[in-house]
């Protein structure tokens, strides 16, 4: 079992402080659910694990096995095994998914090793079968005038080809309609296991409907708040989050 | 030899060796008439050329540098200090490897020319410094009737064509460089396809300069008769001098009715070589001439590929990738002139800069009043890598009548740091996501490339990058 720890981490981008003292300890083997209102910081949680240049860790650690990868480039975290499925994923003109993915694959292999193409192009293709994505979909460029939903697709797919052991997948659900998000469900779920720990991160409940989390956690102004079950998502979705935001005003006002 | 070996090799450092080679025959620094007469009695030419060069002279010495609107670095090419003509093994190019002397042998040798001639060429010259050393082509395509040799024997053994296209398509007063290679002219490859004869593999011609303070002014020929195909590649190094070297080439090409010409370059000068070259294709009725042109290098390259459409229904197109690495200016573009009804013309040009590296566009397209059916679509895009980086894009796009079309887009980008973030996550190092990045830029052009030559540009593309992050 692998340990991603995160911990008393603040976080600021510019004066502003995002992240104020948050702890968490994301085991492979389980999946957690991160949720919260707009603003609360899940975005920034997921960029700063994955090493972000525009935001500055001010004080805390994230550990992976106890060792510490705030030092680490974001390749380097990459290659180690943190994945993040984009909210917003960026085009790449130009560039193939085939393309893309199999660099991505020879930057984990040693030096003067080449991937194998034919075991390469039976993995890509069995995990678009997963996704039902059409065999074309190999030769667009990486995500040019994609659709929200091949967007999101595609992201998938990436995890899948990458065999992550921590995936962070932000706001997987945004932007997808019910059949999309009954798809991209299944490929997460599929993908879960001993290996793998993931951190799903969502705004809204319906997400965890169909990817069931181990572990909830409430996040409000950029600190855990509550965490419990699965059940605590179902309360957030009856209640809203007023009622674990309220604590956080009255503290301020002290 | 394994796979990857075979290859063509063109990247940045492959050209940087030099041997030490004894020239027999050296005009000396500068030019005036006795360096013209030296080039005529050690070439043996016939007096209608001696007077064209000197003609060619007086008009090179009389018009201005361009600087009115081409950079300044141009004033810092000194022409008294330039050799004009250095040949070690004569002028008669060898028709065998083995008959190559063998310090010019070991060069192609090294660059990989005899390998790639036997692999995928129909033909291939190699000029060192102001002669082929070596020229053939293949029983096959010359049994065909295809004449494929120097400019030089050209003018002698086929006057009858050679004369009556030479200079016609590109005058001698055209712009001060070509002036100057009408002027100090040697080597080049003349081509002339027969009616109906299509050259399946492409021919070939290698430019490499060895010499220092050296300029180098080939000059090719090509003429496809009516229904002909052919399709020429070139490539060009140098060795890194400290002293600027001049390359000043004119190629004239020439498809009658219903031919066609595909004419690739890739160049891959070392950063002290001023490359000014004059390039220019005449369509006949239904012709074509296509001119795919890579530029990686050089100091200062100034190069604009044209096509006149003179006939009806005649195609025109450039494609162009150029690279402005850290101190370069790539000032390149195209210039299509329609001089015939239902005339088309396309322009594709990508660039990008990295460091301070200046790309600039340069286009013309001229549609006259009087035509009609006429379309021109225009393409350029400039992708900028670093902040020091310079673009700029000057279109003359001159389109008069009611029936004729143009289009005209550019755009300039930058790889963002989002997209570099999102590649660096997937587990690329910031050097392979601006490669890859750069690489998709130009993706779409590099495909138009023959297969050597693709897998070559993407790695020399690699290389160019590497230096640029960080």
């Amino acid at each position: 079992m692998k340990h991603l720890k995160i911990d008393n981490l603040h976080v600021s981008i510019g004066q502003s402080e995002i992240l104020r003292g948050l702890s968490l300890d994301l085991p492979t083997g389980q999946v957690h659910a991160i949720m919260g209102p707009n603003g609360s910081g899940k975005s920034t949680l997921a960029k700063v694990i994955a090493g972000h240049p525009d935001y500055t860790v001010t004080s805390g650690d994230i550990l992976v096995d106890g060792e510490s990868i705030l030092e680490m480039e974001p390749d380097a975290r990459a290659r180690q095994g943190i994945f993040l499925a984009f909210q917003y994923p960026s085009e790449i003109p130009g560039v193939t998914i085939a393309n893309f993915l199999r660099a991505a694959l020879q930057a984990r292999l040693p030096e003067g090793k080449e991937l194998e193409a034919t075991e390469y192009y039976a993995k890509l293709y069995e995990k678009m079968d997963l996704l039902e994505m059409p065999r074309t979909f190999t030769s667009r460029a990486v995500n040019e005038g994609f659709s929200g939903g091949e967007k999101k697709r595609c992201e998938i797919l990436q995890m899948a080809m990458l065999q992550p052991t921590f995936a962070l997948l932000d706001e997987t659900d945004s932007g997808l309609d019910i059949d999309a998000l009954k798809i991209v469900s299944h490929g997460v779920n599929s993908l879960r296991g001993p290996e793998t720990g993931m951190l799903v991160i969502t705004h809204y409940q319906r997400l965890l409907n169909y990817i069931v989390p181990d572990f909830v956690h409430v996040m409000v102004n950029g600190r855990i708040v509550e965490s419990g079950t699965k059940e605590l998502a179902l309360k957030l979705e009856a209640e809203g989050y007023d009622w674990a935001t309220e604590p956080e005003a009255e503290a301020v006002a002290v | 030899m394994n796979e990857t070996q075979t290859q063509l090799d063109i990247d940045r450092e492959k050209g940087n060796f030099r041997y030490n080679v004894d020239y027999e025959f050296d005009a000396g620094t500068g030019l005036n008439e006795k360096t013209i007469d030296y080039i005529c009695d050690v070439k043996d030419e016939p007096d209608w050329i001696r007077k064209f060069r000197k003609d060619a002279l007086k008009k090179f010495l009389e018009k201005p540098m361009p600087t009115h609107w081409a950079s300044h670095d141009l004033e810092n090419i000194i022409f008294d200090k330039i050799r004009y003509y250095l040949s070690q093994g004569g002028q008669k190019p060898k028709k065998t490897w083995d008959e190559v002397p063998e310090d010019v042998k070991r060069t192609f040798e090294r660059l990989g020319i005899p390998e790639q001639e036997r692999k995928f060429l129909a033909g291939v010259e190699a000029q060192f410094d102001s002669e082929a050393a070596y020229s053939n082509i293949k029983e096959a395509v010359g049994k065909q009737g295809v004449i494929f040799m120097g400019s030089t024997d050209a003018l002698k053994e086929h006057p009858e064509i050679f004369r009556k296209w030479f200079g016609k398509v590109i005058p001698t007063g055209d712009n001060k460089f070509s002036a100057l290679n009408s002027a100090a002219f040697s080597g080049g490859s003349f081509i002339y396809v027969p009616p109906g004869v299509k050259v399946t593999h492409p021919l070939q011609a290698y430019f490499r300069i060895n010499a220092e303070n050296f300029g180098q002014f080939e000059r090719t020929l090509i003429i496809a008769d009516e229904g002909a195909e052919v399709t020429y590649m070139e490539g060009c190094t140098a060795p890194k001098f400290d002293t600027a070297t001049l390359h000043s080439a004119v190629v004239e090409l020439v498809a009658l009715r219903g031919a066609k010409i595909q004419y690739i370059t890739v160049q891959n000068w070392s950063n002290n070589v001023f490359n000014l070259v004059t390039k220019r294709g005449l369509a006949m009725e239904d012709a074509e001439v296509k001119w795919i042109d890579c530029n990686i290098g050089s100091r200062l390259t100034m190069k604009y590929p044209g096509v006149v459409m003179k006939g009806r229904r005649a195609r025109g197109e450039v494609i162009s990738i150029a690279l402005a690495g850290d101190g370069q200016h790539q000032d390149t573009g195209a210039k299509m002139v329609h001089a015939a009804d239902e005339t088309t013309s396309n322009i594709v040009s990508k660039s990008i800069s990295v460091g301070t590296g200046r790309a600039t566009y340069r286009g013309l397209v001229k549609i006259p009043s009087h035509l009609k059916g006429c379309k021109n679509n225009t393409e350029c895009d400039a992708l900028l890598i670093n902040t020091s980086s310079r673009t700029d894009t000057y279109p003359a796009i001159s389109v008069r009548g009611t029936g004729n079309a143009c289009q005209h887009e550019a755009s300039v980008s930058q790889v963002s740091s989002e997209q570099i973030f999102y590649m660096q996550q997937r587990g690329l190092t910031e050097a392979q996501a601006m490669s890859l990045s750069v690489n998709g830029f130009v993706n779409d052009l590099v495909r138009q490339f023959p297969m050597e030559y693709s897998v070559e540009l993407k790695r020399l593309i690699d290389l160019e990058m590497e230096g640029s992050v960080g």
